[in-house]
């Protein structure tokens, strides 16, 4: 026992670094959202590109979906972008688009200049929405299922690898349950 | 000399300017409840910052959120949870105890004990070390002692 004590304090610092090492490969950011399986916020809010109608969750009732919350103002929106014009392009699933507190004037040059991956876009400009669905970083994307129940969330912008590893297949399994 | 001066009023003077708003309540209860509710619930944006000291811009609406459901009447443990299905646990700085929490509120008292455990047997292990006398040594430690004590008198 005496002759093996020295190795004490190598395996407790050991140990330490195994934990500092799993520190540092999870994301703070990633707060675990309570949405998940649980039905999705009602919102009833003015589409952006066409003024007069209005957009809710209860639209999308036996199909999947995707919510995508953006900004003009969101730096990280701007990578993104040209991820989800891609996803769109494909024409898998319909993605919705939630302009969270945005100038709606720079949010329509937004999609003019950068193109419009957007089913449809509304226009939650006091941020109401955003609350009820959570969001505290934009941008954020829910993939809701047929029954209007949210099955997946991505906080910060979803990449190339996200969106093949994870959204497509996701998005497959779901289309084939029952609606 | 001068410019550090400035410098330190321009830092408090930004530090007491984040979170301000002005706000009337009906109550002065209700005003309280409010300081404690924005000083308990966590800001989402920046994550070590609660409601009250936080400058983003969803603190900001979440403090007028908590501001309007206490005008509405809404009691606390309803604020509180309307904040909790949004965003979770976490928005807390008091997580409620629960088997996913249990590591946070057990934890420490668990370190305290190991370490009293591993201080007791340090202790009891150097009070062995000492090592006991037979009789010759006794005698000799003794002899040495009045010794030592004689030459201090004289």
């Amino acid at each position: 026992m005496r002759r093996w004590q020295f190795l004490l304090p190598l395996g407790i610092f050991v140990i330490l670094i195994i934990l500092l090492g799993v520190g540092l490969t999870l994301n703070p950011r990633e707060v675990p959202s309570p949405f998940i399986n649980k039905p999705a916020p009602e919102f009833n809010l003015p589409q952006l590109l066409q003024a007069g109608q209005q957009v809710s969750p209860q639209q999308f009732r036996g199909r999947v979906w995707i919510l995508n919350v953006w900004a003009s103002w969101c730096v990280s929106c701007r990578a993104e972008h040209e991820v989800l014009n891609r996803l769109a392009s494909k024409n898998l699933v319909d993605i919705i688009g939630l302009n969270y507190k945005d100038d709606t004037d720079n949010a329509i040059t937004w999609l003019k200049r950068l193109g419009n991956p957007y089913k449809a876009s509304v226009v939650d400009q006091d941020g109401r929405a955003g609350i009820d669905w959570g969001v505290y970083g934009v941008p954020e994307t829910f993939v809701i299922d047929k029954q209007g129940i949210i099955r997946h969330k991505f906080t910060g912008p979803i990449t190339e690898k996200d969106v093949e590893q994870t959204l497509i297949p996701l998005v497959k399994k779901l289309n084939q349950e029952a609606a | 000399m001068k410019i550090w001066i400035a410098l330190m009023l321009f830092v408090i003077g930004g530090a007491l300017q984040a979170g301000v708003e002005i706000r009337s309540f009906d109550k002065a209860e209700q005003e309280q409840r409010f300081k404690v509710l924005i000083n308990e619930l966590r800001c989402l944006v920046c994550q070590n910052q609660n409601l009250a000291d936080s400058d983003a811009d969803l603190a900001k609406d979440l403090r007028a959120q908590i501001f309007e459901m206490i005008n509405a009447g809404k009691s606390d443990e309803e604020i509180i949870a309307y904040m909790v299905q949004r965003y979770g646990d976490f928005v807390l700085y008091k997580p409620p105890l629960k088997s996913s929490t249990l590591v946070l509120w057990v934890g420490p008292f668990l370190l305290f004990v190991i370490g009293v455990i591993v201080l007791m047997l340090v202790i009891r292990r150097q009070n062995k070390q000492v090592p006991d006398l037979n009789e010759d040594e006794h005698n000799t430690a003794q002899h040495l002692l009045q010794e030592n004590s004689k030459d201090k008198q004289s």
